[in-house]
């Protein structure tokens, strides 16, 4: 077995997983502060105004990545459970219920956003349209796997049951990313193409891609400092966690 | 530069409620997310000082 495998199951326990977290979440937020700092400028005073919706189209910069994310990261999740259920590691399912809440807030907010931008620009807060519903449903599920993992007292069998309830879940991602496609639906098609050039003013894509960037920084330090929580809460009576100086001081 | 005035930045050029709707929302639930863990943090670091705290007096 060569070092670098051994260095990566390194990681993969819980022990040493903690302090290796809390080492990197002051980078995470400090990326996160400086690319939304640089994404928000860009969102209000550089991006020009646009010559069908005004000043209105500024939802955009944070309503694509938040919807971005909220699939991304129910990809991560069903990843982690996925390997969980494989290899029966502790730190999988934590980190599956660390990413929950996070992607769950920014299924809302894909949501929240895609309602205040649907209603001056459609006329309609909301309307049952495919990458609508297929939306509210990714919504749905991240609060169904937080619920069942809520319900289950076992924290192993919470993380199993919300594993398979994951995994299911994960044909709905392909469905919302290519609705605007199948279905002829009222929701705008993709902006961004990776088979086409991007249909929009260079300005404002940089702006959206730096926004993106930063909710995703964002999200990577709130899911490590949720993580550590957890780590701390399931592993409470082992010695590591005992000998630990933020527990002794 | 898109504004000539702070009036017409908050303006938004008539779309005032849903552009600040949406930032105002989105910039709440992300400072209030942060906040919430960190609470769960420390609260659950409260609970393993105070259990150390009852095992060092239990067995002086």
């Amino acid at each position: 077995m060569s070092n670098r495998l051994i260095s990566w199951f390194k990681y993969a326990s819980p022990q040493s997983f903690y302090p290796l977290a809390g080492r990197m979440i002051p980078w995470f937020w400090a990326l996160a502060a400086v690319f939304g700092a640089v994404g928000l400028w860009i969102s209000f005073f550089v991006a020009p105004t646009d010559f069908q919706q005004g000043e209105g189209y500024r939802i955009i910069f944070i309503h694509v990545p938040a919807a971005w994310l909220s699939m991304f990261l129910y990809l991560i999740m069903a990843t982690w459970a996925g390997l969980g259920l494989a290899l029966n590691t502790r730190l999988s399912g934590m980190m599956a219920q660390a990413i929950a809440p996070t992607g769950a807030l920014m299924a809302f907010l894909s949501l929240w956003t895609g309602a205040l931008w649907g209603k001056p620009m459609w006329g309609a807060w909301w309307v049952w349209d495919a990458r609508l519903t297929s939306a509210l449903i990714l919504f749905f599920l991240y609060i169904g796997f937080i619920a069942l993992q809520a319900a289950i007292d076992d924290a192993r069998r919470a993380d199993k049951a919300g594993a398979i309830l994951v995994l299911v879940g994960v044909v709905n991602v392909p469905i919302i990313y290519f609705s605007v496609k199948w279905w002829n639906t009222l929701h705008q098609g993709s902006t961004i193409n990776l088979a086409k050039a991007p249909s929009m003013a260079t300005t404002m894509l940089w702006g959206m891609l730096l926004m993106a960037l930063a909710f995703w920084m964002y999200s990577i330090a709130v899911a490590l400092t949720r993580v550590r929580a957890i780590i701390l809460e399931r592993e409470a009576h082992t010695e590591w966690v005992k000998a630990l100086d933020e527990v002794k001081t | 530069m898109n504004w000539g005035s702070p009036a017409e930045f908050f303006a938004m050029g008539g779309y005032a409620l849903y552009v600040w709707g949406s930032f105002g929302v989105c910039a709440v639930l992300m400072i209030m997310e942060p906040i919430l863990v960190g609470k769960r943090q420390s609260s659950i670091l409260r609970i393993l000082r105070r259990e150390r705290q009852a095992e060092i007096l239990e067995n002086p």
